[in-house]
């Protein structure tokens, strides 16, 4: 029975055993006890104000006030600006904060900040001034910090060096739950390098120079490498979901949907700083985080017909890269573009740059060479909208001068996007023009030519339809495009769609001429582009498609006969080859341009998940389903480091070379045949044996057992006369042909 | 190769089975009644009729005297194959899910479905191969699964051993005499099906199929794992064919998935192997739903398959069945 008031005895309740003074209850007064102010922790100290004299005192401390109140809680009589004896400030204040967390904050978010062109204010706690800047709080003998010993790391680049000495690609495949590199064996099993059970939590991803393998889990994300693939770096964002590289894979941007956190007992990498940001920009080699970001608010998506909000995409990657990763830019968008300027992570100039309605920029892939500009620039391009009476604008920046180099006005435009050539020759703006009821859509291609005097542009308006892929071969001046007629509805079936072909005139000497329509192709299911990496080879193909799986290999080199039609133009493209491959998802070419990787991902649907090797031409290498197939990847290759010359001297013997090269080919075609003859040899010796054996037992074992031969031995009656054994005879007759004659 | 179409059930194909001489076919379905064909036209030669529930399993005695069957009414039946007479009814408690003879057919073996509270069994029990002679109930042996229910069984060479599978992928090995278990193996993956075990000519070897793509070839003596064979699709059914040494492999998309998946997907083909290289040699197409139950000819000659779409085609192979060799098979006939 539970104790109630009514059933305690007497002594239950006898008080006179001890002594109330004598209970320790320290530990309860230490936590509840109620925490009087004390200390400084709620001041900051405001350094690098401007001097001021006592009538312009007011005037600053609203300034200031407007500045502190966007961090925290304080009045104008808490900010105490002490004045020296010539009657003018001493260039420094003291705030107070209604609490230690808003000065904090304030400290945070402040030090550093310019307030005009010639005042930076800097801010640092009351408290750690007391700290630190007294005397004697920090020693006055300079300590040498301790330098670790040197320790030779692991070649990231071993992987070029292929030890079969083939120049193999590698790739890595994610499937299950284990993450496997391997060499690509073409048509044989790829041979594994390594291969790991839960290497990543969700995906995987090399850096762009194939240096590093990312593998991303909750705690955040790790690069692996080397020829013992070890761990080379970890950068601990907490439930980070994407991540980008800087071009050079110096820099690293992770991103989480989830503000960090930082718990109260510290965490290894971040500091207080990161808390409440959403993306970290890390710097790779050091490990340490440069500079971190909150999610921008987006702008309401605009409600659908049905009344329902999507909702907000966010923008990836939101921080691009310039070519030469001296900077970093992100969008902000319908107002301003921030440039930050690495590594110091500092704005470029201190201000961000506004341009009005912007939705959208791109960085030059590659540093561009402007004819008439001699100094270094990096380019971007944006579009900005119709705003009231003014076009649409697509306009050409240059960084670090932020001068225009060139402007576009567009008029009636319902959206455009930008398309970079892959050296910078060329700039493509795909622009989706609506008519005047904007009831009809229709598309130009503006092409900017970059590297010519006054960077000209060029205007593509044959298209009649709707361009929903673009493409640009890489390092060329082609590019290939899929139209349709009518945009994807909510129809089950996608409509049908066109592949075009353009490529540059034939033109005297350097110069490139027009962009000329080379052919289209009607009536295809096509919805995506993928150019070899080194160009002329294109693979036109219909992905994520529930009826259609098709890839068409297409040469623009053809090396046989030109039509007549096309004497004028720099291509001859050839069919070379179609495909299937039920399912697919995905398609990537290796680094080099030779195969052609597709893939089916349980990402996307549970069908007939795996891979598919092709190629450059076509010709299907290998096809391995794969249970819980998610993920292939190529590792990239560094840019080789040949110069044009050495690369044309191989392209001029590539003769010679193949010749050995084929060689070679044929002779591990005969070893690898060879030894697959003597697997099965031996597989057939060790089968007669086992059975010759197995044979020997049995009959040992029956004669043991006295059993006969045959086990049904006298069961059956063996017919004793020959005559009653009937033979049946059947005839089948078929009529095989009939053929009537009329005979006159 | 062209083959005969013997639609002569009206439900999915359970099992078939070649009498030992490879002329005639039984075919039991889910339709409750066992056909008879022959085996080289295709023509039905009668059925026997008396189950009252699906037929899971039928099995012909070495002397093609009687045939044995077992079915979803509980029952286990004997039948004298000239006349269809129903010679003996033996009653379990639950369904007879697989039925075989002993080498020498004087017994002969059933599995019982684990359900409403009775264990998976297997039962053996005395045959006399007269079709005029009262069989006996009393059963000569009585193996419980307690572990995991078996799935399929069949006898030795010399009727040495029960060989069994079991739902947990496992392979059992059982003294035909005492019923003592002597071995358990778990073969297949974990708690995939073993869903057919048949027996090379002499008994000494066998293939099991599973739920878990793979087919299995088996030594009896040892259990040991001699060979596997990758399918791309979980199987039904896997036999060996004598005279040549390949093994066939029948399986599909599961019954119920098939409706939600394109018919593609379905891989309802016969896959061809090579028994001991394991490379899979072809495949043949024509049914229209996965394969329950595939049969070599104890002549080597033909194979039949039966489907979930009710149909059995009889393939009779052609000259290049024959002649095909691998290099080193001929390299070795030529030595000989």
């Amino acid at each position: 029975m539970a104790p109630s008031f009514d059933h305690l005895r007497d002594a239950d309740v006898d008080e006179d055993d001890y002594d109330e003074d004598e209970i320790d209850i320290s530990d309860l007064r230490e936590k509840y006890e109620v925490q009087l102010e004390q200390g400084y922790d709620t001041f900051i100290v405001i350094d690098g104000l401007p001097e001021v004299t006592e009538e312009q005192k007011p005037k600053l401390v609203k300034f200031l006030l407007k500045k502190l109140t966007q961090v925290g809680k304080t009045k104008e009589d808490l900010i105490y600006m002490p004045m020296g004896k010539d009657g003018k400030s001493l260039r420094f204040a003291f705030v107070e904060f209604s609490s230690s967390a808003e000065a904090a904050a304030a400290v945070r978010q402040l030090d550093n900040v310019p307030l005009d062109k010639k005042h930076t204010l800097r801010v640092n706690k009351m408290t750690d001034i007391d700290r630190y800047g007294r005397e004697g709080r920090v020693d006055d003998k300079y300590v040498p910090p301790k330098i670790e010993e040197f320790t030779e790391k692991e070649h990231l680049r071993y992987f070029l060096a292929d030890p079969s000495g083939r120049g193999r690609d590698q790739f890595a495949m994610y499937r299950g739950d284990s993450v496997g590199v391997f060499w690509n064996g073409e048509k044989d099993t790829p041979e594994t390098i390594v291969d790991r059970q839960h290497w990543t939590e969700s995906f995987i991803q090399w850096s762009p120079l194939g240096s590093y393998l990312v593998s991303v889990h909750q705690q955040g994300v790790q690069l692996w490498g080397g020829a013992s693939w070890s761990r080379q770096k970890r950068f601990a964002h907490p439930f980070v979901n994407m991540l980008d590289f800087s071009p050079g894979e110096k820099y690293i941007v992770t991103w989480s949907n989830r503000p960090i956190s930082i718990p109260d007992e510290g965490h290894p990498q971040l500091s207080l700083d990161e808390d409440g940001k959403n993306y970290v920009i890390w710097d790779v080699e050091t490990a340490k985080p440069l500079r971190s970001f909150a999610n921008l608010d987006l702008p309401a998506a605009a409600a659908t017909a049905d009344g329902a909000k999507p909702p907000p995409k966010f923008p990836w990657p939101a921080f691009k890269w310039s070519a030469d990763e001296k900077y970093v830019a992100r969008l902000t968008q319908g107002s301003s573009i921030s440039v930050y300027e690495l590594p110091r992570m500092n704005l470029l100039d201190k201000t961000t740059i506004k341009i009005d309605g912007v939705m959208d920029f791109e960085w030059a892939p590659a540093t561009p060479q402007r004819e008439g500009v001699k100094q270094y620039e990096q380019l971007f391009c944006y579009w900005t909208p119709e705003i009231g009476s003014n076009p649409a604008k697509v306009g050409l920046m240059s960084i670090p001068s932020k001068q225009i180099v060139r402007t576009l006005n567009l008029f009636s435009v319902t959206d455009a996007k930008l398309h970079w050539q892959s050296d910078a020759t060329y700039l493509s703006v795909k622009v989706d023009r609506h008519s005047k009821s904007k009831k009809s859509q229709a598309t130009t291609l503006e092409i900017f030519r970059i590297k010519e005097k006054g960077v000209p542009v060029e205007v593509v308006d044959t298209i009649k339809d709707t361009v929903i892929n673009f493409a640009w071969e890489p390092k060329g001046d082609r590019f290939v495009i899929i139209t349709t007629s009518e945009p994807a509805g909510p129809t089950a079936v996608p409509p049908k769609t066109s592949v075009s072909f353009f490529c540059p005139e034939k033109a005297k000497g350097q110069a490139v001429g027009n962009f000329k329509h080379l052919r289209t192709l009607e009536k295809k299911n096509s919805n995506a582009i993928y150019w070899s990496p080194r160009g002329r080879f294109v693979v036109v193909a219909t992905v994520a498609n529930a009826q259609n799986s098709d890839l068409e290999f297409y040469d623009l080199d053809f090396e046989g006969e030109k039509p007549e039609s096309d004497k004028d133009l720099t291509a001859n493209l050839q069919l070379m080859n179609t495909a299937d491959h039920y399912g697919l998802t995905d398609i990537q070419w290796d680094p080099a341009g030779r195969y052609v990787a597709s893939w089916a991902s349980v990402w996307k649907h549970t069908m007939e998940n795996g891979y598919h090797i092709y190629d450059f031409r076509g010709e299907q290498l290998r096809e391995e389903p794969v249970e819980k197939f998610r993920q292939l990847a190529w590792r990239p290759r560094p840019a080789t480091l040949l110069s044009k010359e050495e690369q044309k001297q191989i392209r001029k013997n590539l003769r010679e070379y193949s010749k050995q090269f084929e060689q070679e080919d044929a002779e591990r075609g005969a070893s690898a045949d060879l030894a697959v003859v003597e697997a099965r040899r031996r597989m057939l010796d060790e089968w007669l044996a086992w059975r010759a054996s197995v044979d020997a037992e049995v009959e040992e074992e029956r004669l043991d057992r006295g059993l006969p031969a045959n086990p049904v031995e006298g069961l059956i009656d063996q017919p004793e006369d020959e005559e009653e054994q009937q033979v049946i005879e059947e005839i089948v007759e078929e009529v095989i042909e009939e053929t009537e004659e009329i005979v006159s | 190769m062209r083959p005969i179409l013997l639609s002569g059930h009206e439900r999915a194909l359970t099992q078939i089975k070649f009498n030992p001489d490879g002329d005639l076919l039984f075919s039991v379905s889910k339709d409750q009644q066992i056909c008879v064909w022959y085996a080289h036209n295709g023509e039905r030669l009668g059925t026997y009729k008396g189950h009252q529930g699906a037929i899971w399993t039928v099995d012909v005695d070495p002397t093609s005297t009687m045939i044995a069957s077992g079915s979803a009414d509980n029952t286990m039946r004997l039948w004298e194959i000239k006349t269809g007479r129903l010679l003996k009814t033996w009653d379990f408690p639950t369904a007879v899910k697989r039925v075989e003879f002993s080498p020498d057919g004087r017994q002969l073996l059933g599995i019982t479905e684990k359900r409403m509270g009775h264990l998976g069994t297997i039962v053996v029990l005395p045959i006399v191969l007269d079709v005029n002679a009262e069989q006996s109930d009393e059963r000569d042996l009585t193996i419980v699964c307690d572990e995991s229910k078996a799935t399929v069984a069949g006898w030795s060479y010399l009727s040495k051993y029960i060989i069994a599978g079991h739902e947990d992928g496992s392979v059992s090995q059982y003294d035909a005499k005492t019923g003592e278990l002597i071995d358990n193996i778990p073969i297949h993956e974990l708690n995939m099906q073993v869903t057919d075990l048949q027996w090379s000519p002499d008994r000494t070897y066998f293939i099991t199929a599973s739920k878990d793509k793979t087919a299995r070839l088996m030594a009896a003596r040892d259990l040991e794992l001699l060979k596997t064979y990758p399918a791309d699709t979980p199987l039904n059914s896997a036999c060996i064919t004598p005279k040549k040494d390949y093994v066939i492999l029948g399986g599909g998309q599961a019954a119920m998935d098939v409706t939600t998946t394109a018919a593609r997907q379905g891989k309802f083909e016969a896959r061809f192997y090579h028994k001991i290289f394991e490379d899979e040699i072809g495949r043949v197409r024509g049914h229209f739903g996965p394969l329950n139950t595939v049969a070599a000819d104890p002549t080597g000659k033909s194979y039949a398959s039966g489907g979930e779409d009710g149909y059995v085609r009889v393939h009779h192979f052609d000259k290049g069945y024959f002649d095909f060799m691998y290099e080193v098979e001929r390299e070795r006939q030529n030595r000989l």
